[in-house]
């Protein structure tokens, strides 16, 4: 019995400054092969007296665990080791450039189209569209700037031909015209779109945004029209307060007509929106004019309400700093990564206006 | 309209400050542009004095000056004065100046090999007098202590400069501007004093306004002065005219001008000896001519209105003089025009013959027609004052006479239109400070629209007097209501909304670009369409609407190429035109990429992008934005800006007449033509249009939900086929052997060359094979197999490959 548990003895120690996993085998089959040392013992167990049988089987069982046990954790911790080994020598530099990222952008006039869209959604505006090639009568007939009416300087006009019947729309105000006709009040629409007037410099562009707002319904007052655009300007810029001004104007298809000015003052050469002693003219608003409301056949003494045209691209230069209008329209890689927006930013209530 | 508070005082009574008066204008409609000292021309000229004159080293005539200016350094200046000597105070004007003799831009330059830093000045030069022997002396007790200083003190003062709006002809005047301030509560507004003129004998030119249809004038009043010497103006006059920004010419043309802006009556005055005979009014043939005082000659039109006598045309009545009957300083007998000439014709021959003057700006926005006399006796009052003279009796000739506008108003319109109230009594104290006659008739107003305001002809006009007086402060903001009469966005706006941001997300930069572009770019893009040209384009190579996308995004895709991008990915959602009605025109995605994929990368292999590519990005880009891809059926028919053998046509139905997309490599012939650098360029383009709008809605077009828990079996198959069967035909076949059991079927090799007969291809699929309601077994697959195989073989003509 000592003789075993010698032996024990020694494999174990064996075992323990063991490190290779086909040794460790070898001693696995030494022990317990078929003329394997533990094997053996167990052979001679037959050949003794039962008392002794009791007590050796015993003995030899505890050995033959004990030197199970441990050659298995041994193989484990010797396959640990050499997966470790294995997976340290696979390792790789993490900090390599992953594969290309291609990163699309939305340009800034599209999201501040959707940012508008959003939140006159919000207070039950629906979307119009109108083409951007108008006849003269939509343009401006109807929107009482009759022929040789001096307001029709103000708008230098693309022609499409001589008799100067066919124009490109100089303001979104013939989508009033057009989703007046069509329909029946009430009418609460906004028009989104292209515009365009044949002056270019600095600060103006052959083609611009505009969007134009129609509110037309039994009730409809100049307070309305007060309430709804400091509601969007309040919710647009993203501020709890704005300071902002109507003053009396002057447009042919609105009356009383106002334009309205945002306060700003400039700190550290960057314009701050809503506050300060300087006035910011963002848009031209009024009571849709009676002669206008008759020219599309509804009747100005039943309904009225008011409309309103804002210049989109300047509402985008303000709220985000951007400084050259003419650069909206140019296509430089740089600046359209610049300034555009990421495609999953959709402007939404829930989500935020804005990132 | 440019006018000085001073100004404005001559009219109104006023405690406010200037920075009220601009507070008031701008809230009652009457918009301040800018309040600022006009600057002059004359600031630069300054006090300065000689310290040093010694002779010119080449010139014995001319002297070299040191001159203290009253800065640091004393400059150097050449002159040729004789009077130049040591201790000399006199003007000196620094290069830059614009010398008033001779309106020369004053430069340094060289004399004599000298440089001369600008100029010493004669009283002649400045137009103080005509001494031009020698440079100005100035008085020592005066000027010793001023070195440095402006010579010409700029005693102009603050000019407001008001943007006024079309409807508001009456605020052309100062007067007008008074009134409405009057009416706003800033002050009150001045009576006209009453002239005790006294007036000789008659106008005896006789004038004759010819009734014609077309005629542009309807009242001619004039009257002749006798005697007159005409002159300078006086100081206050001067002033008042550089005030406006304009320069004065002579008291005649002065006060006729300041009448104008005064009162906004525009007048005009002729120089009486030299009209033949008499004065007639009426309508132009077509060639007739005259020159104008602008010094340029017009050639007319017919029937424009022209003041004329028995020689010919004198001037475009209410738009321009003529020289032949202009006034001069010799001029000794005037006659002195006011008349009306009707907006529309006014507009229509300045328009015409593209002439602008302060009188054809008023008279096409409406003049007082009732200011006629009134304007004759002010001037003329002005000009005896000033140069003398008898005046004739007023001669007033008319054709029409003036028609009173009444309106009948209900003050409840005011409330219903503004939300809220003001009182009658303060509602009438309004108008009739703004010069309304106002009566009772219970509840409604009797209202006479003063002459001056031909804006107003209704009772809206009214509510819009009443309320920009009142202020627009007083219109309380009411909060929006919610309520939706429809939903935001209908089916293509919603499409429009996805494709775009579906593109974007693809790595394609959003960008937006003229619709209009270069005919000779998209004439390589326009296939059949009609060319849009506009009339008046904003520069030649903008002239047309475009007929695609692609002409501009290809146009700046160049442009970054040239700055120095390689691989680019641009995109424009917009309008393209087909034709020059409105709503021809169509809306559509257009789409490019430029260079390579995975570019420089360590671990991928760099390729050139190619038609697959842009296949992935458009098709992918559909079925994001709801289309179904199994309805989608590709084509090879495009259009000739692409490459023929590398490109595809997307279809929703095979019927379809119109594809809503197409992609594939751009034609080499136009990367050539455009000189367009770069490795490969591939482009896409989707029709918003042409893409059929899905009758249901998502929440009802969801199927029943099926899935089968029975095994599936995939097996390989490949046919040698010919050479031009498309792959999509070879699919619907395989798939049409049994649509319940062939769950899908992949291409995943396709190629020629090696152990292919020539004209074949060797084309390789996979085919999942799955049964609902059991697990196939080998035979049921073997079956299933050998349709593949038969169908294939019998309906293409391939081969199995063994």
């Amino acid at each position: 019995m000592s003789d075993i548990k010698k032996i024990k003895d020694d494999y174990i120690d064996k075992l323990n400054t063991e490190n290779n996993i086909e040794k460790v085998n070898n001693i696995k089959s030494e022990l317990f092969g078929k003329n394997g040392i533990i094997s053996n013992e167990f052979k001679k167990l037959g050949s003794i007296s039962v008392e002794e049988r009791k007590k050796l089987a015993s003995d030899l069982n505890n050995i033959k665990d004990e030197l199970q046990n441990k050659i298995s954790i041994k193989i484990q911790e010797i396959e640990t080791k050499e997966i470790n080994l294995k997976l340290e020598k696979e390792k790789i530099d993490v900090t390599l450039p992953e594969r290309n990222i291609e990163i699309g952008k939305i340009h800034p006039v599209s999201q501040v189209i959707d940012e508008i869209s959003s939140i006159f959604s919000e207070i039950g505006f629906s979307v119009e569209e109108g083409p951007d090639v108008e006849n003269e009568y939509n343009n401006f007939t109807a929107l009482n700037t009759p022929d040789n009416h001096p307001a029709r300087d103000m708008h230098d006009t693309f022609y499409l031909d001589n008799n100067k019947e066919l124009l490109l729309r100089t303001h979104t105000s013939p989508v009033q015209v057009r989703t007046m006709l069509k329909g029946k009040p009430p009418f609460k629409i906004i028009a989104p779109g292209r515009t365009y007037r044949s002056d270019s410099d600095q600060t103006h562009a052959p083609m611009f945004h505009q969007v134009e707002g129609l509110h037309i319904d039994k009730n409809i007052n100049m307070g309305h029209l007060k309430g709804c655009l400091n509601y969007f300007i309040k919710e647009f810029f993203e501020v709890d307060k704005i300071k902002m001004r109507f003053r009396p104007s002057h447009f042919p298809f609105t009356e009383p007509s106002a334009e309205v000015d945002i306060g700003y003052e400039i700190n550290n050469g960057k314009i701050v929106i809503g506050e300060g002693n300087k006035w910011l003219e963002i848009l031209g608003c009024g009571m849709v004019h009676p002669n206008v409301l008759k020219n599309v056949n509804v009747n100005p003494s039943k309904y009225q309400g008011y409309a309103f045209g804002i210049g989109i691209d300047r509402l985008g230069m303000l709220k985000y700093g951007i400084n050259d209008l003419r650069a909206f329209f140019e296509t430089d890689y740089r600046w359209l990564s610049h300034f555009g927006f990421d495609p999953l930013d959709v402007p939404s209530n829930y989500r935020g206006l804005s990132r | 309209m440019k006018f000085t508070v001073d100004w404005l005082k001559n009219h109104l009574d006023t405690k406010f400050n200037n920075n009220q008066i601009i507070d008031k204008l701008t809230n009652i409609g009457l918009e301040v542009e800018s309040f600022e000292s006009s600057t002059s021309e004359l600031d630069t000229f300054i006090v300065a004095k000689i310290i040093n004159a010694k002779t010119h080293p080449n010139a014995d005539r001319l002297k070299l000056c040191d001159v203290d200016i009253g800065s640091d350094k004393t400059i150097e200046v050449v002159c040729g004065a004789p009077n130049a000597k040591n201790g000399l105070l006199t003007v000196y004007a620094p290069p830059g100046s614009i010398i008033p003799k001779n309106q020369m831009k004053l430069s340094v330059s060289k004399i004599r090999g000298v440089t001369s830093y600008g100029m010493l000045c004669s009283e002649s030069e400045l137009l103080l007098s005509n001494e031009s022997d020698g440079i100005i002396e100035l008085k020592n007790n005066k000027y010793a202590n001023k070195i440095g200083e402006k010579y010409f003190k700029n005693t102009s003062e603050k000019v407001i400069d008001l943007s006024i709006t079309p409807n508001r002809p009456d605020c052309l005047g100062v007067r007008g501007i008074a009134r409405d301030l009057s009416a706003a509560g800033a002050g009150k507004l001045k009576i006209n004093k009453k002239s005790n003129l006294k007036y000789r004998g008659n106008q005896n030119i006789n004038v004759i306004i010819k009734k014609e249809k077309a005629q542009g004038c309807t009242i001619f009043g004039s009257c002749l002065i006798k005697g007159v010497s005409n002159k300078e103006s006086p100081k206050w006059l001067k002033d008042k005219i550089l005030s406006l920004g304009q320069k004065p010419i002579s008291a005649i043309v002065d006060i006729t001008n300041y009448i104008m802006f005064d009162l906004n009556r525009p007048l005009h005055a002729y120089d009486a000896d030299k009209i033949d005979n008499e004065i007639i009014v009426r309508s132009s043939s077509k060639g007739e001519s005259f020159e104008a005082l602008d010094n340029k000659k017009y050639i007319l039109e017919n029937d424009m209105c022209v003041i004329s006598d028995r020689s010919g045309v004198l001037g475009l009545g209410g738009i321009i003089g003529g020289t032949r009957s202009g006034t001069e300083y010799s001029t000794k007998n005037i006659l002195l025009e006011s008349a009306y000439f009707l907006p529309r014709s006014i507009r229509k021959t300045s328009k015409q013959l593209n002439i602008d003057t302060d009188a054809k700006f008023r008279f096409e926005r409406g003049i007082d027609p009732l200011s006629i006399e009134e304007g004759l006796m002010k001037a003329s009052e002005l000009i005896k004052q000033i140069c003398g003279g008898k005046i004739s009796n007023l001669d007033v000739k008319k054709i029409e006479n003036y028609k009173k506008t009444i309106i009948n108003f209900d003050p409840f319109l005011f409330e219903k239109t503004t939300g809220f109230n003001v009182e009658n009594k303060e509602l009438i104290k309004i108008l009739e400070k703004l010069g309304f006659n106002v009566s009772r008739n219970k509840k409604i107003l009797k209202l006479v629209v003063p002459s001056w305001r031909p804006d107003i002809t209704q009772p809206i006009d009214i509510v819009e007097e009443i309320v920009r007086i009142k202020g627009y402060e007083h219109i309380n903001a009411s909060e929006p209501v919610k309520t939706r009469l429809k939903p935001t966005l209908n089916y293509y706006q919603k499409l429009f909304h996805f494709l775009q941001r579906s593109v974007a997300s693809k790595g394609y930069l959003e960008t937006v670009t003229w619709s209009f572009t270069d005919s000779k770019i998209n004439q390589l893009f326009k296939e059949n369409d009609e060319e849009i040209p506009i009339v008046n384009p904003i520069s030649s190579d903008l002239n047309v609407l475009r007929n695609s996308i692609f002409p501009n995004l290809i146009f700046y895709l160049k442009k970054n190429l040239d700055r120095g991008f390689k691989d680019i990915s641009l995109f424009e959602i917009g309008p393209v035109f087909k034709g020059k009605s409105p709503g021809d025109q169509l809306t559509v995605i257009g789409a490019v990429r430029a260079g390579k994929v995975s570019r420089l990368s360590w671990n991928d292999k760099e390729r050139i992008v190619d038609t697959f590519d842009v296949k992935k990005d458009v098709i992918q880009s559909l079925c994001e934005a709801g289309i179904d891809k199994d309805d989608i059926i590709i084509d090879d028919k495009t259009p000739s800006y692409y490459h023929p053998g590398k490109s595809g046509g997307v279809y929703q139905n095979k019927q379809e007449k119109n594809a809503l997309a197409y992609f594939g490599e751009i034609h080499p012939n136009i990367i050539k033509k455009l000189d367009i650098k770069t490795e490969g360029l591939v482009i896409f383009e989707i029709c918003l249009d042409y893409i059929r709008e899905s009758k249901q809605k998502i929440k009802d077009s969801k199927s029943e939900y099926k899935f089968s828990d029975f095994q599936k079996s995939e097996r390989d198959f490949a046919f040698i086929i010919n050479k031009n069967f498309k792959s999509q035909e070879l699919v619907n076949i395989i798939k049409s052997v049994d649509n319940k059991l062939i769950k899908s079927v992949r291409v995943f090799d396709v190629f020629e060359g090696e152990n292919i007969p020539e004209g074949k291809k060797s084309i390789a699929v996979n085919v999942t094979i799955q049964s609902e309601e059991k697990t196939l077994n080998e035979n049921d697959l073997d079956n299933i197999n050998k349709l593949i195989i038969s169908s294939v073989e019998s309906k293409s003509g391939a081969k199995i490959r063994s």
